[in-house]
């Protein structure tokens, strides 16, 4: 685009992109594994990821054995990074990602070349949007996502609607009662595209609880309202025009991986996680460079993250001693069954290597009960039947492969 | 006769009565715009497809092919000076089936008799060798190179930053409610105050009918609002295609077209739905998805891509296919309606040809020696960015990359947004992927206090 551009120029041996929960675990493994120089790059004026705006529990149960709001646990990973030497550069943009673990970075103040051995991308992920969801209607104030609703609260301390609807029925879905509860501001329904909410059903009973009605199975969802929301209409399960009055709505769930950076790179994308494909390592195609975190499309907590992002961190060491898996051939891993939304890993290196993630993770598009194959191109990876409803995601143990 | 009397008053700042007031305060005549809606383009101008249009299939003959040629031309002149980007992609008119494909020789020998002469055939092989994600279905067609792609908004908002820069008075939030002409002037009664001048000019786009009424007593034509629904792709799939690609047009429609925006997206649309309403741009599910699966007959990949976001506009359509621009001399009183599908391309077009009339009409002034610019932000994905110019202080919006320094230069200029649509259409801010998610409650709070409708509750 523009040719003159004049960037400083920087090295580091690991550059990590993003400093939500996992972008710090893997910094700070990585330095307690002696890494010279670490480099977390976040684009907030403060690292800590979602976390950050997260004035509810339960968070640090993994990491810290306690009980945690979002909120201390981000305040504490921030602590520890630092403690450990993690070089922390907020309030910067990663604005393009180049071949060889190459990053342009944007500060407040200059434009920097950042050159590493190994990078990082830790971008986590963000809830689809009204337009994604195609919700109909109108186009009042007042229709925001879950981490918008809780930055605007617990941030700035923002109230923007009294009543509101929740479309969607996820951990995040329960999650967004909770703050508006902060704030006094009361959901009046919830209302779920699916035929089941999706989360485990222990939860149900807290809709109860909270005398807060639930609509499964909806269809045509259309948002009423001039300058503000004022209703909400759809099809109920039984095909009947429903409406509720409602000041707001909250648009929750389905998590999409933050990929902007990927879109216009060399790296590839996986089609049914919409993140990086990954092999077994953790490594992107481009092999100088790693994902993990929320990034690969899963939607975990917190302390999944956080413990995936260590075990990350341990293969980028093998790596750069140059141990363990040298190989670079990628063979493609598939699962042919309709049910199967996403396989995590997408790609297996070989020779196989010491190090390597322990778990495939299975996303559903609808409930199964069969036999389901995983293979490459020349090989039965792992065989076996699974039976479960679309929640977040199956493991099953990556088996030793010779 | 009141002293704070206008020379000509605009009624509407959609994009015609920027471009209006724009060319006649150049002219040298002191210029007032009344806009009922507390932000300009809040009309038929806010939602379109943006395309810069040839005229190589409108009307042969018409006025409204006139105020295209001129204006496009006028467009390219001035793109430079005030900062307009324009993405020179080029149209493709394609055919689907065999009924369309007789019908491209008449539609070049049409686009030819307009005065658009390099526009030509193409066999299929050419054309999917071109554009290689078209679907193989793909018969035959033909290329138009001048349609461009164009900024909807900063076209009209430089139109207007001029006029205000060089003297003009805009009034937001001001709505004209009835007009008297007596002793030579009108006496405008608004929802504030009264207001003054020799001459006046409906520019009320979906409203002219109404408006006509209200200062005339007298309807020159009856607008029916067209509705056009969009699927706006991510960034990601523009690179499926270069062109704009255009579908065989009927008499009520131009079809719905595939092109990339300016800002870097894809878009697919608009529908082309009567409606009595004339506020009521909200989508529907149903017609979204139905876009989304024509899109994906024409572009397959396309089914791959995520949306970015969808939105509706209206088309001030009339009884006429033409433009219905009439004076009453008498009461020194234009209207300037049914400005129905292309009036974006054709608005400075359109200026023009009503300063020639009304300099015909003895309405002479002295044209400004030496007009000022106005500042605009170039928000084009295709052009530099306020982000990659050193001191930026920061981006706000990550999806749009959308700096701090924008904003505020924004909210702080001449004609400060009063909506958060306005800074929308402004800035692209909280406009990307996310529609949001990460800088809305930054938003919420550089634009505290600053809007008329507030983006949170009052505590
Ligand atoms: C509303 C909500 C409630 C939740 N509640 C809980 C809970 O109660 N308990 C729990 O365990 N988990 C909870 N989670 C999940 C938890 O927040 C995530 O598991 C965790 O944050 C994932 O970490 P991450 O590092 O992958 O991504 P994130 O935490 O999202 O971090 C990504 C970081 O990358 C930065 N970034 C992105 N792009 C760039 C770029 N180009 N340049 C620089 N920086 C960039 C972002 O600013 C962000 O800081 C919740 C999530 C949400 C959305
Ligand atoms: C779906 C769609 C796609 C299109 N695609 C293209 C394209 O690709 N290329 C192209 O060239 N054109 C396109 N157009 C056409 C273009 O958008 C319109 O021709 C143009 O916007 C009409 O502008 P206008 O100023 O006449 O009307 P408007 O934008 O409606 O402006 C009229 C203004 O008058 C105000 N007003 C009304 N009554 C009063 C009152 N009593 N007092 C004060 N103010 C009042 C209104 O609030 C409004 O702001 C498209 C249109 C649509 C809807």
């Amino acid at each position: 685009m523009n040719s003159e551009t004049v960037f400083a120029e920087k090295t580091c041996t690991v550059a990590i992109v993003g400093g939500g929960t996992a972008g710090l675990a893997v910094a700070s493994q990585l330095k307690r594994l002696s890494i010279e120089k670490v480099v977390v790059i976040e684009r907030e004026n403060e690292v800590g990821g979602v976390p950050r705006n997260c004035d509810h529990y339960p968070f640090g149960l993994r990491e810290y054995s306690r009980f945690l709001k979002g909120s201390a646990y981000a305040k504490r990973n921030k602590k520890l990074a630092k403690e450990l030497g993690v070089e922390l550069l907020t309030n910067t943009t990663v604005t393009k990602i180049r071949p060889n673990a190459t990053l342009e970075l944007l500060s407040k103040t200059e434009r920097i070349l950042l050159k590493a051995d190994r990078v990082v991308l830790t971008t986590g992920v963000r809830e689809s949007s009204r337009s994604q969801r195609l919700i109909g209607g109108d186009r009042p104030n007042g229709v925001i996502t879950t981490g918008a609703l809780q930055t605007m609260v617990y941030m700035s301390r923002f109230k923007p609607f009294q009543r509101p609807i929740i479309i969607g029925s996820e951990l995040v879905s329960f999650s967004a009662i909770q703050t508006c509860a902060h704030l006094g501001i009361k959901p009046v329904a919830m209302i779920e595209e699916q035929d089941q909410v999706r989360v485990r059903k222990l939860f149900r009973p807290y809709l109860f609880i909270k005398n807060i009605p639930l609509y499964l199975s909806v269809s045509n969802i259309r948002i009423n309202g001039d300058t503000s929301v004022e209703s909400i209409k759809f099809k109920n399960s039984r095909g009947l025009e429903h409406e509720i009055e409602t000041d707001g709505v909250i648009i929750s769930g389905r998590f999409r991986p933050e990929t902007q950076l990927l879109l216009d790179s060399h790296i590839e994308i996986d089609a049914g996680t919409s993140g990086p494909a990954i092999d077994q390592h953790g490594r992107c195609t481009d092999t100088s460079f790693y994902a993990t975190g929320n990034i690969l499309g899963h939607a975990e907590s917190s302390g999944f993250c956080w413990h995936e992002g260590i075990e990350t961190a341990k293969r980028i060491h093998e790596d750069l001693l140059g141990k363990g898996f040298s190989g670079n051939q990628m063979s493609h891993l598939r699962c042919d069954d309709p049910a199967v939304k996403f396989l995590i890993p997408q790609h297996l290196s070989s020779p196989y290597g010491s190090m390597s993630m322990a778990r495939f993770y299975i996303g559903l598009n609808s409930p199964i009960n069969r036999e389901i194959v995983i293979k490459t191109n020349l090989d039965v990876i792992w065989k076996g039947k699974i039976k479960s409803r679309p929640l977040r995601r199956l493991q099953i143990p990556i088996p030793n492969l010779p | 006769m009141p002293s704070n009397k206008h020379d000509i008053a605009i009624v509407g700042a959609g994009v015609v009565g920027c471009a209006l007031a724009r060319r006649l305060t150049l002219d040298g005549a002191s210029v007032i715009v009344l806009e009922k809606a507390y932000d300009v383009l809040d009309g038929a101008s806010k939602g379109n497809s943006a395309i810069l249009h040839t005229g190589f299939d409108a009307p042969s003959g018409s006025l409204e092919l006139d105020c295209i040629k001129s204006g496009y031309n006028e467009y390219l002149e001035v793109s430079e000076s005030l900062s307009l980007p324009i993405l020179k992609s080029g149209a493709l008119v394609l055919a689907w089936d065999s009924e369309q494909l007789k019908v491209l020789p008449k539609l070049i020998e049409k686009a030819h008799e307009n005065g658009i002469f390099n526009v030509r055939p193409l066999d299929r092989e050419e054309i999917l060798r071109r554009e290689p994600e078209l679907s193989r279905e793909l018969l035959g067609g033909f290329e138009v190179p001048g349609e461009y792609i164009i900024d909807p908004w900063a076209s009209a908002n430089a139109y207007i930053g001029q006029a205000v820069e060089n003297g003009a008075n805009l009034w937001r939030g001001v709505e004209v409610l009835s007009g008297n002409f007596e002793q030579n002037y009108w006496t405008l009664e608004t929802s504030t105050e009264k207001v003054y001048s020799r001459y006046l000019i409906n520019c009320g786009g979906l409203y002219g009918d109404l408006l006509d009424e209200r200062l005339i007593k007298k309807k020159n034509f009856t607008i029916t609002p067209r509705k056009g629904q969009f699927v706006i792709f991510d960034k990601a799939a523009s690179s499926l295609v270069s062109s704009t690609v255009l579908p065989i047009p009927t008499a009520t429609t131009k079809g719905v077209v595939i092109c990339r925006t300016i800002f870097g997206n894809l878009l697919v649309g608009p529908t082309a739905e009567d409606q009595e309403s004339r506020r009521n741009i909200a989508t529907d599910s149903s017609t979204l998805v139905k876009l989304c699966k024509k899109g994906s007959t024409i572009i397959p990949k396309l089914e791959n891509y995520d949306i970015t976001s969808s939105y509706a506009g209206l088309r001030p359509a009339t009884q006429y296919s033409d433009y219905q621009i009439h004076h009453k001399t008498e009461m020194a009183y234009l209207t300037v309606g049914g400005i129905r599908s292309t009036g974006l391309s054709a608005a400075l077009g359109i200026a023009n040809y009503v300063s020639k009339m009304l300099s015909e009409m003895g309405f002479q002034f002295s044209p400004q020696k030496n007009p000022k610019l106005p500042e605009v932000d170039k928000l084009s994905e295709y052009h530099e960015r306020d982000w990659q110019i050193p001191g930026a202080d920061g981006v706000v919006c990550h999806c749009e990359m959308v700096t701090k320094r924008e904003i505020e230069r924004v909210i702080n200029g001449p004609i400060p947004p009063q909506t958060i649509q306005g800074l929308k259409r402004r800035t692209r801010v909280a406009m990307g992927r996310c529609q949001g998610f990460y800088c809305s409650a930054e938003l919420a709070k550089i634009t505290n206090g600053k809007l008329k409708i507030p983006l949170i509750c009052n505590e």
